[in-house]
């Protein structure tokens, strides 16, 4: 499996849709990002990287309930497909084995 | 608290339809959380910020429609197959409808070629811009008057005391006779100044021009080169110049082409040349006031021709004596001697730039006339059509196929009628090009006509289809289908306007045709004064025929086939010069006007039958007629003579150019000059010197062909190396009209073919209706109406259009055509019948037009009519 065409935002991404599933929608997930990174993510990236994941099948999604605070508009609900499932379990195990292969003063220096 | 309004106004117009809900939930999601959190005005700032993060084409860009696609060359495949069954199915107004277009274009691409000749006179000229001609305005009377001849002494004080020339040369245009061996050919040319050749950058194809020290040279145009030497070298071979001078064929060049000012020009000789064998250039040489020659210049660059005629203006009046008709030199640019030539009181007044205007327009207008047809007559037929639209529409039609489908049918259409138009172009060019005396070709190889051409098709095509196109395919099916959609009973009303603008046209170009026609006509029957039956012109070209006057008459009527013959100076037909050196008892002092003046021998009267209206005819038996003169009636009323009384013509003392004579006779007015104005006072005088023109009125009683050979006969022993030229004053003098005449034609030709596409369409939309009406009449019919209630019932539509358009068009024509005739110093009146006639004319011509249809319809059989449904 390529994995060049996950990208790191996009990877990112699909990792919060993972962790958020059954409620994951481009808010909640650009402000679980935010929390978590602590940066400012737009819903625009985040929609625009959904989007991106869905063609490449990582996740599907459907439309969920209307609510007023969105004016009455429904919302795009996401869920990891199990080809992105893999695709994260590849992800991490690759980096694992790096993580693993770090020798431990190497580390305290970073610090 | 509310979102921004602005940012999601954009949004919802940048996103994608199928992303907008959930990207604009997001955004007030969002923003209601950020609220919260953050607080309102920082949250519209985020808002603000976040909103630009959608501008990325993975929002914009829309989604493929949800129907299948097909590919597109099957639909226009079937669109074709549509239109093509349509155009068949209605093999008539298919016809009515392309053949009527096509006669437009081809009738506006006429009059483009005609307008683009027109306009590209002479620009081929490498020195277009800083060539000009010298002109001057004298005033003889009140007014001034333009004259394009000029006295030889001012082409050497321009070339040497005004900077701004680059060069100057004198020219005279001739008809001379050029003889090699025992050939001999009648051609006209000029006798130029070298600097003429670099003026007009002349092409030589062989030899070259020749220079300021040669006398006898000439080159000759490649026609005539060819004429008179076949395929052979003509360089240095010798020819014979009006039997006087042999000159040297010193080159060839190509001839000037058809919409040149020198296209007659067919050989150039030296300046020197004519000034050693004509008499009258020999005795200009240092007179100013005698003007005969043209004069061209070529300007230095930067010149500007205004300010150089301002320079020049006084040239004459500073010299020693000015004479009393005050000249002022002006120079007339190239760019205007074709288009612009004519003159009022010393204003330039237009000219033919009229007829380019009056034609563009009316080429414009009958090819609006073909498109409101082709309009008319495809929403009519498009309005039978909404059925299937409806059925389209059922199966799974978008509008926008729909759209195509109607376009590419009306676009198609117009393409048939512009290959067609090409057609009858390429057919009627050589017609065209001898009514208006040209010679025009298609110009295939001009991007630009192309270009208009099929842009003018596309153009027709898209408004003739919008009708079908955007309204016929917003129907709903279900109101098509079920029958319930009714065409609103104001949706003829543009089709009425149309019909009623397209006879306003022809009303108007109607009248136009019949004023045209009548002006030539009036003019025409104006008694000319003198008896143009078989009477015929010889110009004395070659030095034999002087000094036998009296033995070549002799020898003449000795045939039996002459019955008179005298000499002038001049044609009958045409007026050289006159003068202002003319005193009478009781002229006002200080006023110089000018008078006509003619030259003759005692039997002019005689030949040309002149109508002696008082006193007598000059004759032999007085020998103190060498001192008479004749007036003609303008002379006599300008010099206040009575008929009777101490005041009468006859006996009156005239003095001229210093000599004395006597009135002995007054004359009817001879038109000599336009037959459009007023003729000039003129006198005759005996003087068998000044003399060049040899008149000849034939025996009536011997056939025409018999007659020439024996004067043919005779005059082979005078002059055996002249051609036998000879003209019919009949025919000189109907070349008077050429120009009224070709508009006459043109116009009616035009005329005719903008009531035949009236008519067309007026046909197809008769016939439309009354099919469309064909139950209503079925019924009417079962009800007791006769025939000719209901002729009467679909004529009377028409003729109330008809009688507004008159009403609109008569008014419009009048103006015009009194403006028109306003040129003319003698013209026919516009009285009340030509109006009346034209508009019975239009009325008849609709009748008989809507009647074919209408009176079809009426004797139909109702229970055919109503039986199918």
């Amino acid at each position: 499996m390529r994995r060049s065409d996950l990208g790191e935002f996009e990877e990112v991404v699909l990792l919060t849709v993972a962790v958020m599933v059954p409620k994951a929608y481009s808010v909640i997930i650009a402000e679980e990002l935010e929390r978590e990174t602590g940066q400012p993510v737009s819903t625009g990236a985040v929609h625009a990287a959904l989007q991106r994941l869905e063609q490449k099948g990582y996740v599907t999604s459907v439309l969920g309930e209307a609510t007023a605070e969105r004016g009455g508009r429904r919302k795009r609900l996401f869920t990891v497909t199990a080809l992105g499932g893999r695709v994260l379990t590849d992800v991490r195990s690759v980096r694992n084995r790096l993580w693993e292969r770090i020798v431990p003063p190497t580390m305290l220096e970073w610090s | 608290m509310k979102p921004p309004r602005i940012p999601d106004k954009l949004l919802t117009w940048l996103i994608a339809p199928h992303l907008r809900e959930e990207v604009l939930g997001d955004r007030h999601e969002r923003f209601f959380r950020q609220a919260e959190r953050l607080g309102e005005t920082r949250a519209r700032r985020r808002y603000w910020r976040d909103a630009l993060a959608y501008v990325r084409p993975a929002f914009i860009n829309r989604k493929s429609s949800a129907y299948p696609q097909p590919t597109n060359t099957d639909m226009i495949r079937n669109y074709f197959k549509v239109a093509f069954r349509n155009l068949v199915k209605n093999r008539v107004y298919s016809f009515i409808n392309i053949f009527g277009l096509a006669s437009g274009m081809a009738v506006a691409m006429l009059i483009g070629l005609w307008v683009y000749d027109e306009l590209s006179y002479d620009k081929h000229n490498k020195n277009y811009d800083r060539i000009g001609m010298l002109w001057q305005f004298v005033s003889f009377g009140p007014e001034k008057s333009p004259y394009d001849v000029m006295p030889i002494p001012l082409a050497a004080e321009l070339r040497n005391k005004y900077p701004d020339f680059e060069s100057v040369s004198l020219s005279v245009f001739r008809k001379a006779i050029l003889t090699t061996g025992d050939q001999k050919f009648a051609k006209t040319g000029s006798y130029v100044e070298p600097d003429y050749t670099g003026i007009f950058s002349l092409n030589m194809l062989a030899g070259s021009r020749f220079g300021s020290d040669d006398v006898n040279a000439v080159l000759l145009a490649k026609s005539v080169s060819e004429a008179i030497f076949g395929s052979a070298d003509p360089i240095n071979k010798l020819v014979k110049v009006d039997n006087k001078q042999s000159a040297k064929v010193v080159g060839v060049y190509e001839d000037f082409p058809s919409n040149s000012a020198f296209k007659d020009v067919f050989f150039l000789a030296p300046w020197k040349l004519f000034a050693a064998i004509d008499d009258g250039a020999k005795r200009d040489q240092n007179e100013w006031d005698s003007n005969s020659y043209q004069v061209y210049v070529q300007l230095k660059p930067g010149a500007d021709f205004d300010a150089v005629s301002a320079k020049i203006k006084d040239i004459r009046m500073k010299r020693d004596n000015p004479p009393r008709y005050k000249p002022e030199f002006f120079l007339h640019p190239m760019s205007k001697w074709h288009l612009y030539r004519d003159f009022k009181n010393g204003v330039n007044t237009g000219g033919i730039i009229v007829f380019v205007w009056l034609f563009g327009a009316i080429g414009i207008i009958v090819l609006l006339l073909a498109c409101i047809n082709f309009m008319n007559l495809s929403t009519a037929r498009s309005e039978k059509r909404a059925k299937e639209v409806g059925i389209r529409k059922a199966i799974g039609s978008v509008r926008a196929q729909l759209i195509y489908q109607f376009f590419s049918e009306s676009l198609l259409m117009a393409l048939l009628a512009f290959a067609l138009a090409f057609v009858f172009v390429q057919l009627t060019l050589p017609f065209f090009n001898q009514v208006s005396e040209k010679k025009m070709t298609i110009l295939w190889s001009n991007p630009w006509f192309w270009l208009a051409g099929l842009g003018f098709s596309l153009f027709t095509g898209l408004i003739a289809g919008s009708y079908p196109a955007l309204y016929l395919s917003s129907f709903q099916p279900v109101k098509v289908l079920k029958g319930t959609l009714r065409a609103n009973r104001f949706a003829t009303i543009p089709r009425k306007v149309l019909v009623s603008f397209q006879f306003t046209v022809s009303v108007t170009l109607m009248i136009g045709t019949i004023i045209v026609f009548r002006q030539i006509e009036h003019a025409k029957n104006r008694s000319v004064g003198y008896n143009r039956n078989g009477l015929i012109e010889i110009s004395m070209n070659t030095p034999e025929l002087y000094g036998h006057y009296g033995t070549l008459r002799d020898d003449l009527r000795a045939t039996g086939a002459v019955d008179e013959m005298s000499e002038s100076s001049g044609s009958v037909t045409v007026q050289y010069g006159g003068t202002t050196d003319f005193t009478w008892k009781g002229k006002t002092p200080n006023t110089s006007p000018l008078i006509m003046s003619n030259f003759v021998t005692h039997d002019y009267g005689k030949t040309v039958g002149w109508q002696v209206k008082e006193g007598r005819d000059f004759s032999r038996e007085f020998s103190t007629d060498s001192s008479a003169i004749i007036l003609n009636e303008a002379a006599v009323k300008l010099m206040g003579f009575k008929n009777s009384g101490r005041r009468t013509a006859i006996g009156q003392p005239i003095r001229r150019n210093g000599r004395d004579y006597t009135v002995i006779g007054v004359i009817r007015d001879m038109i000599k000059e336009d037959p459009f104005k007023p003729v000039n006072p003129s006198f005759f005088a005996l003087d068998y010197r000044s003399v060049n023109v040899i008149n000849i009125k034939l025996a009536s009683q011997l056939p025409v062909n018999e007659a020439l050979a024996k004067v043919e006969q005779v005059f082979r022993t005078y002059s055996p190396a002249a051609p036998f030229d000879y003209k019919f004053v009949d025919e000189t003098y109907a070349e008077k009209f050429g120009t009224e005449e070709r508009i006459g034609k043109l116009a009616g030709v035009f005329a005719s073919l903008a009531v035949l596409i009236s008519c067309l369409g007026l046909f197809g939309l008769a016939s439309f209706m009354a099919e469309q009406r064909t139950k209503e009449i079925g019924i009417r019919k079962v009800l007791g109406a006769s025939v000719f209630t209901i002729w009467g019932l679909l004529s009377k539509e028409f003729v109330v259009l008809l009688v507004i358009a008159f009403c609109l068009g008569a008014p419009v024509a009048y103006y015009v055509l009194s403006d028109w005739l306003q040129n003319y110093e003698y013209r026919t009146e516009l009285s009340w019948w030509i109006f009346a006639a034209s508009g019975l004319g239009a009325l008849v011509i609709t009748l008989l037009t809507v009647s074919f249809q209408s009176i079809r319809v009426a004797l139909v059989n109702p229970v055919k009519s109503l039986r199918s449904e």
